[in-house]
């Protein structure tokens, strides 16, 4: 690929990657269809390639994709109509239905971006289908890249994106922002599809890497563009500042050779200062805006951390309390544990162990490697390394990720070979 | 990224098919094959001659042997194949999909490999 500045090639391929997604979002609008519309957005693009090197760039390249993406199709269906004769009535429907969507402004063609993330994001669909969907249909990731940064196979994936296409078409699946009384359960539902690609990226739960950054960055360009259609949703603001303060300690998180740095350890020189300053701005809308949910409390909590200039001078009380409101808010044994986490910052490793055994002998989290690792650490502050050991080992039986593992295993090595402990 | 789409089908259900409906899937299919030409996603697209026109060739010990066949067990034979140009893998299913054969029998769907690519050492 040349990478000439005016190379008309290079220029359409730019736009390609700017102008795709937001032109067939608009496009499944006119047309109604997933597939023909991405029939005649490579159409459109085919169409560019040979004409805008000849006669120049058009001066609004979007509506000129859109405009002639629809024409293109319209076309299609009339030649197809000697074999389907229901084609060329679709054909004829679409033709005098709509009028020149280069005359429609903005804020039609940003609707059409969140219409089609809210299809995408459809409870009738599979959880997994909804992130295949949403990270290819509007993040424009290619099958094979979805496939690669969940681990799983890319027929696997393309099946799950045809089903889903199959179930918006049979089930007519309005394509549309839905009505104020669906819309907080449907914004739910999106926000947890953005938050699971980025803890996917920033945390994924198997293989070899500490963090799959591309998914992460996904997942903030996404929170981005929900923001920007969304500004007044405190959830959506509240989203982004989370993955925007949790994302600023990436650089901290592992060291050169892939091994897992635990917050208190952190170098905190290598936070992204920018994107902290960035993420506590929006953490402050999204509070004045009310009401606080839970994607709001946890990036509340993770500024915290990013204020304090080491682990002990972090504000623990504040910590303790806003983990009391997220326990009300979106109660879990993971919110449990982390709070447990932060009373053994605040009073010492007896009390969170207290509340970590509480957690466990109530049978939660026994199989959650991170509530093994949390106890195995408290008791090693405790000085009580059998306990510890036996903890550690049941954490890396059932940790899967690579450097979790090497951590856990490190720590292990330190406390030496002595008798394990009970518990 | 390439991927070939290999069109199989039921011989005997081909030739069973009256006239007109065998012409009627060929305008259709060179309509398809024109169509994805068009949009700069066809590389190459070739129907077979039935598998009683096939023959196999192999190389063993430096001595080549030409072999009828083959006859598989299996129902449905190779009829053609399309080597076409996508983005991912759900873009050359949904031109899959479109293959009037499809139809009539199926089609598998497999990536191109570089096997430059696939050498392990330059």
């Amino acid at each position: 690929m040349s990478g000439a500045a005016d190379d008309p090639r290079a220029r359409i391929e730019r736009l390609y990657r700017s102008e795709s997604r937001p032109v067939l979002a608009t496009l499944i609008r006119l047309l109604g269809d997933f597939d023909l519309a991405e029939e005649a957005l490579q159409d459109a693009f085919t169409a560019a390639v040979a004409q805008w090197p000849r006669d120049g760039l058009p001066a609004n390249p979007r509506a000129w994709l859109v405009s002639t993406g629809r024409f293109k199709a319209i076309d299609r269906l009339r030649r197809r109509a000697r074999f389907d004769a229901a084609l060329g009535e679709l054909a004829a429907r679409l033709d005098d239905q709509v009028p020149d969507p280069a005359d429609q402004d903005d804020e039609t063609l940003g609707d059409d971006r969140l219409r089609l993330i809210f299809t995408c994001c459809h409870p009738a669909l599979p959880p997994d289908a909804q992130v295949a969907m949403t990270l290819r249909e509007v993040c424009g990731l290619t099958t094979e890249e979805v496939a690669r940064a969940f681990l799983s196979r890319a027929p696997t994936v393309a099946q799950r994106i045809v089903r889903a296409k199959a179930r918006i078409r049979e089930d007519a699946i309005p394509y549309e922002v839905p009505p104020p009384d669906e819309l907080a359960d449907r914004l739910a539902a999106v926000l947890r599809v953005v938050y699971l690609v980025f803890t996917e990226g920033y945390a994924p739960a198997t293989g070899e890497s500490v963090v799959r950054a591309d998914l992460a960055a996904e997942a903030i360009r996404l929170g981005r563009l929900l923001a920007e259609l969304l500004p007044d949703e405190p959830e959506v603001l509240g989203l982004l500042a989370l993955m925007l303060l949790t994302d600023a300690r990436r650089a901290a998180r592992a060291t050169a050779d892939g091994r897992l740095v635990l917050l208190a350890d952190q170098d905190r020189s290598r936070w992204d200062r920018d994107g902290i300053a960035e993420g506590t701005a929006l953490l402050r809308r999204a509070v004045a805006a009310e009401p606080v949910g839970p994607y709001t409390l946890q990036a509340a909590i993770a500024a915290t951390h990013a204020r304090a200039a080491s682990a002990e001078a972090t504000d623990w009380d504040r910590i303790v309390g806003l983990y009391d409101l997220l326990a009300r808010a979106d109660p879990s044994p993971v919110v449990e544990l982390n709070r447990a986490v932060a009373v053994a910052m605040r009073d010492g490793p007896a009390a969170g162990l207290a509340l970590v055994d509480d957690l466990l002998g109530r049978g939660q989290l026994a199989g959650y490697h991170l509530a093994h690792a949390a106890r195995a650490d408290l008791l090693r502050r405790l000085g009580r390394p059998g306990e510890a050991r036996a903890a550690y080992r049941r954490a890396l039986a059932l940790a899967g990720q690579e450097p979790e593992r090497r951590f856990l295993q490190a720590r292990l090595a330190e406390l030496g070979t002595g008798p394990d402990g009970g518990g | 990224m390439r991927y070939l789409c290999l069109v199989y089908a039921d011989e005997a259900t081909l030739n069973a098919m009256p006239q007109d409906e065998v012409d009627a899937l060929i305008d259709e299919t060179m309509a398809t094959n024109e169509e994805l030409a068009g949009s700069g996603q066809l590389v190459l697209a070739e129907a077979l001659e039935q598998v009683d026109a096939a023959t196999t060739v192999r190389v063993r010990d430096r001595r080549l042997s030409a072999t009828d066949g083959p006859f598989a067990e299996t129902r449905e034979q190779l009829g053609g194949f399309l080597l076409v140009e996508a983005r991912d893998l759900n873009e050359a299913i949904r031109i899959a999909g479109r293959i009037p054969a499809a139809r009539v029998g199926s089609v598998e769907v497999r990536p191109v490999i570089d096997l430059r690519r696939e050498r392990s050492a330059p």
